[in-house]
């Protein structure tokens, strides 16, 4: 597989973005992997150009069930992957594995080049790939900046001899604490920075994994059910940054319920069901293909896939969707 | 479904439940003599014309006088129990000359004493009219190992309060021993018998541990203050007769009713109202800390700190072959074994048991479907200390004594037999108990009998490290 | 009632090396579970092996320091036997397998087939390892009276101890205090709060895990030494009570603050006295004898416990809004 870093954004993704990069990167990155997914084969494990995420005969087995049976599946880099699928179909097993809370019953996969199975969570997260939880874990009885500097790495106050002298980090929790508040500035918590995190709404707490998940400057973030339990108001901003991050250059792997968001800003589609990819595409075709029918609305009767109405907007266009954080807010 | 139905059903089957804790306990009629006076039995025997005496002064390894230990002579004449006096003293009278069987029952020898001759138990002495014959058993460590009754949880108090820290000693069934260094002489015959003494142990340990499982089960609570059920049981049933003068069967079914009463009342007055108020399972964990202290105290207060002996009479050994048994045991794990067999059939066969599985198993689920959760958790905890102060009953029968720390000295053993067998499920408490029974009476055979609970702790250990998913049941999903 | 005499000898118990040997190990019990949210029931073996390995080898000729070492290195061992099987499972494992372990600990250590290193159930006298401490003081010999109290300088209950002790406390607070506020700290808070959070933010819960488990357990160890130096290792002092009483003073003065486990001692130890003592010359002696008295006190004790986890678990010291004891 061709790894091209040349892909990612290098004139974006270099300095901290603030609030207006999103609308100005707009039409050119995600024409630009609409344009590179438009000549690839819309089957179950096709492929990508760039993989950052290579998973092979990866199952879970929990006693007789299988939760997870994944032949071959490939993430692509600098994209926004969306896992789709009804409940039970094994995403969020799928991706307690990838990232190391899950041991696999048999499988292998890579993420950039390096194998990570058998891998440990925290050494999954320190090679650069973070996760969210569905159920939000933020720290209830840590501030909020105590939370994201938690996120953060290269603390050598972090080991215990180094901790008992603050001359050996003070510096460094510096430079932390101004990342920190640039991220809850950009996320729109800076008013919230010394507030308990437990005090927080649902959706204010799911910024806050979020923003605490990119202190390590992640390549790759796997966010699971961002949009679950979010308050509407909230909806886009969120969308907003899942976007500018990809913008950026980071990865972006979703487990999502909500099909209008699927469909409005991811650039690839990734469907399960029973433990198994039935689909993939992008988004547009994937809603129409008959197996994801199928799996999806077994479960779902009457489900309209990706309408529309909910999303407050005029425009269907998928670029068009990055203007609205900065509109509505 | 319609509550009132089930609530029908379930007092209906509560009550038939309770019907068959008591029937049960009525066997215990068969035990002998119960509050026979002891006195009796130390009498000191005077041989005359017609009269023979057989004595024998038992003292510790330390040399201090072995108080309250059964000697039993069996011959022409019939058989005669007789029990040592405060000064190690025993004499019985027999009223025929002749060859008589001698046996002393190693299970009512002072905490961590051994016979240091096994050999010599039983022994034939031969007896005349008019003089006395001498049977001595010699104790201390055995020369070539030896077997070794269970020890009664009898705390020293000279152990204790000594220490300004005030930290209370906890002596308890491995209290004070000059224990046996064993190893070597492993007969079958010594094997045989532990492994009935880790049976009869085992059974009655999984009536103390069915609740523990089972509390742990329907609220997720490890509750540290299991084991006073137990010793409540044990002391009300020493109240019943000692003091209150009742028949051994109606104390003992008072004392079963007193401890379930207490679970009931204790899930009204405490666990429900905290469980109400969202406490967390770390707080009501330490609540059960400071109730089992708390509790230990209050038993103390009120009972003192020595061993507290239910029945003074000295029970009688039945032989199978090459073991003993006394009777009182037998008929303990008689009684302990059908409880067991109902409280089977109430979890398999009926409606309200197969609720409590289902609790058991998946609380909100269960809960989702119909069933009254805090009903069946109130359920649990009043026939959870019920089979505790019942295992409590027969625990102080079996050892020969209870003692304000009895349970709290069993409730390791207790946790290692759930933790064994699957927290949260009845039928692994009871196969973990058994499990456990059997490894703290055999481990007698290999390391010193004072460390042997300290044998079952290790293997507590060691499941943890090996089998965790096991024992945890379900992993839990992340995320 | 006299009352003199009882507030002096209320106010000696304060200062008493008891007190501060039980607040060296609830502090040692809150980088434990204060800190980390570890539900560590074992403290009383923690300190017991400190105990043991200061005294065995104090006896067998070793150097002050190098028994205090071997003290700290029982601990050190100690904790990571314990650590490794059970610091990736569900909490209340952790506090079966500590509970039972420092059992183990107890019933080998009184087990008579080790009676030539730890004298089994009778113990270790103290005259024979408490030489070599003694011998460290500055102070002539003889009495010392401040203020009410008076004591002997250096003999076993002595002015030398307690200040030893004290100093040992107020080096741990300040150690506490340090790490609290420190990055390290913060992850350990992070793991009391959700250890999967704190995984997925890549740090290695398990080390830092084991690293408080152990750091508490060798202040525990040092504990031990000062609750055996003015009296005797008797193991069976050293067990299951000892280790609540620990749980206690930690909760009553608020675990995860940095003075709470001090004021925690004081006043347990402190109050203790006072209840029994007020108790021996109104109480007749018909109603509740000398030792109903003492054990009046613990169920005190086991009911304070009871009424603190449930009415007021932050402590005395604690913010509630940051409440240590997990809510799962």
């Amino acid at each position: 597989m061709p790894t091209d870093r040349s892909h990612r954004q290098p004139d974006e993704a270099g300095a901290p973005t603030t609030h207006g990069a999103t609308a100005v990167a707009v039409p050119s990155r995600a024409d630009e992997l609409r344009d590179r997914f438009a000549g690839l084969d819309r089957v179950p494990g096709v492929p990508k150009p760039d993989p950052i995420v290579v998973a092979d005969h990866v199952t879970r087995h929990f006693g007789g069930m299988t939760a997870v049976d994944v032949d071959h599946l490939e993430v692509e880099r600098g994209a926004i992957t969306a896992l789709i699928g009804p409940n039970g179909a094994g995403k969020t097993t799928l991706f307690n594995l990838l990232t190391g809370f899950d041991k696999p019953s048999t499988g292998t996969w890579t993420f950039e080049g390096r194998s990570l199975s058998g891998t440990p969570a925290a050494k999954v997260s320190r090679s650069g790939m973070v996760r969210t939880f569905q159920l939000t874990k933020a720290l209830s009885r840590m501030t909020v900046i105590e939370n994201m500097r938690l996120g953060a790495t290269g603390q050598p106050g972090e080991n215990l001899g180094a901790a008992l002298i603050p001359g050996l980090w003070r510096s460094r929790e510096r430079e932390i604490t101004a990342q920190a508040e640039e991220l809850l500035a950009r996320f729109k918590l800076d008013t919230k920075r010394d507030d308990f995190a437990g005090s927080l709404s649902g959706g204010q707490r799911k910024l806050l994994e979020m923003a605490r998940a990119l202190m390590s400057k992640p390549t790759m973030v796997m966010l699971d059910e961002p949009m679950a339990g979010v308050n509407p108001a909230l909806t886009q901003s969120l969308l907003g940054h899942i976007q500018s991050l990809r913008d950026e250059g980071t990865t972006v792997l979703f487990v999502e319920h909500d099909m209008h968001m699927v469909r409005h800003i991811s650039d690839w589609v990734v469907v399960m069901a029973e433990g198994r990819i039935v689909a993939e595409g992008p988004p547009q075709s994937v809603m129409n293909d008959q197996a994801v029918i199928d799996a999806y609305l077994g479960a779902h009767h009457g489900t309209d896939l990706g309408d529309d109405s909910l999303l407050d907007e005029a425009e269907p266009a998928p670029g068009a969707t990055d203007t609205t954080p900065e509109g509505t807010r | 479904m319609r509550p009132h139905v089930t609530t029908d059903r379930s007092s209906r089957t509560g009550a038939v439940l309770l019907a068959l804790l008591l029937a049960a306990l009525a066997t215990l009629g068969a035990l002998p003599g119960s509050a026979a006076p002891a006195r009796a039995a130390i009498a000191e025997c005077m041989a005359d014309a017609s009269t023979g005496c057989v004595n024998g002064t038992l003292r510790t390894a330390a040399g201090e006088p072995a108080v309250g230990v059964a000697v039993t002579v069996e011959g022409p004449a019939g058989e005669v129990t007789v029990t040592s006096g405060p000064e190690g003293r025993w004499s019985a009278p027999v009223d025929e000359a002749g060859d008589y069987t001698v046996t002393l029952d190693e299970s009512t020898l002072p905490p961590g004493q051994t016979l240091r001759d096994p050999a010599g138990n039983p022994r034939v002495v031969t007896v005349r009219l008019g003089a006395a014959a001498g049977a001595l058993f010699p104790l201390g460590p055995p020369a070539d190992g030896a077997g070794e009754g269970p020890d009664a949880p009898a705390p020293d108090p000279g152990d204790e309060s000594v220490d300004t820290g005030g930290a209370g000693g906890e002596p308890g069934l491995d209290t004070s021993a000059t224990g046996s260094t064993s190893g070597g002489g492993v007969t079958w015959e010594r094997v045989a018998q532990q492994a009935l003494a880790g049976i009869v142990f085992g059974t009655l340990l999984a009536l103390a541990s069915i609740g523990l499982s089972l509390i742990f089960g329907t609220t997720g609570l490890s509750n540290f203050a299991h084991g006073e059920q137990v010793t409540l049981g044990g002391i009300m049933a020493y109240l019943g007769v000692q003091t209150l003068g009742l028949p051994l069967v109606v104390a003992g079914a008072l004392a079963v009713v007193v401890a379930g009463a207490s679970g009931w009342l204790q899930d009204k007055f405490l666990w429900h109202p905290l469980r109400s108020r969202r406490v967390g399972m770390t707080q009501q964990l330490i609540v059960t800390i400071g109730l089992a202290i708390a509790l230990q105290y209050t038993y103390q207060f009120f009972f003192g700190a020595s061993s507290l002996r239910i029945v003074t009479a000295t029970p009688e050994s039945i032989r199978f072959g090459g073991v003993f048994i006394t009777r009182t045991s037998l008929v303990s794990v008689i009684i302990a074994a059908v409880v067991l067999a109902g409280v089977a059939y109430f979890l398999v066969a009926t409606r309200t048991g197969r609720a409590t599985r289902a609790v058991s198993d998946n609380p909100a689920l269960a809960a989702a479907s119909g069933i009254s959760v805090e009903r069946i958790i109130r359920i649990v905890w009043t026939f959870g200390a019920a089979l505790a102060g019942l295992g409590g009953v027969l625990m102080g029968l079996y050892l020969n004594a209870t003692a304000w720390n009895m349970g709290g000295t069993l409730l390791l053993l207790m946790f290692a037999a759930v933790t064994l067998g699957g927290l949260g499920t009845a039928f692994g408490a009871l196969v973990g108990s058994l499990v456990i029974g059997l490894l703290v009476e055999m481990s007698n055979l290999v390391i010193p009998s004072d460390m042997r609970y300290a044998g079952a702790l290790v293997v507590l250990i060691l499941i943890l490290l090996f089998r965790p998913q096991g024992i945890l049941g379900r992993a839990e999903r992340i995320g | 009632m006299d009352w003199t005499r009882i507030l002096t000898n209320v106010v000696g118990e304060l200062v008493a090396p008891t007190t501060a040997a039980y607040a060296l190990a609830a502090i040692g019990l809150n980088v434990h579970f204060g800190l980390t949210g570890l539900l560590n029931f074992g403290q009383a073996g923690f300190m017991l092996l400190g105990a043991y390995g200061f005294a065995i080898s104090t006896i067998a000729g070793w150097p002050i320091w190098a028994a205090l070492l071997v003290a700290i290195a029982c601990a050190v061992v100690f904790g990571l036997v314990l650590g490794i099987p059970t610091l990736k499972l569900r909490g209340d494992y952790l506090a079966i397998v500590t509970i039972a372990a420092a059992e183990i600990v107890r019933i080998i250590g009184r087990s008579t087939a080790l009676t030539d290193l730890t004298g089994a159930s009778s113990g270790l006298r103290g005259n024979s390892y408490k030489e070599s401490f003694q011998a460290l003081s500055p102070f002539p010999d003889g009495n010392t009276a401040i203020g009410p109290l008076e004591y002997s300088n250096n003999s076993s209950n002595s002015w030398w101890i307690r200040i030893v002790g004290w100093v040992l406390v107020a080096l741990a607070c300040l150690l506490v205090w340090r790490l609290k506020n420190s990055p390290w700290g913060r992850v350990l808070k992070g793991i009391r709060e959700d250890e999967d959070a704190v995984r997925s933010l890549g740090k290695n819960v398990y080390a830092y895990k084991m690293q408080a488990l152990v750091l508490g357990g060798v202040i525990g160890a040092v504990a031990g030494i000062i609750y055996v130096l003015p009296r005797a290792v008797q193991p069976d002092s050293m067990g299951r009570p000892m280790t609540f009483f620990v749980w206690t003073i930690l909760l009553l003065g608020g675990a995860a603050t940095v003075f709470g486990p001090v004021l925690g001692s004081m006043i347990f130890w402190g109050a203790l006295l006072l209840i029994k003592s007020v108790m021996r010359s109104t109480v007749p002696a018909e109603v509740m004898g000398t030792q109903q008295i003492e054990q009046f006190g613990w169920i005190v004790v086991g009911v304070t416990l009871m009424l603190l986890v449930i009415f007021r678990p932050q402590g005395m010291l604690g913010d509630k809004k940051e409440l240590a004891i997990n809510a799962h």
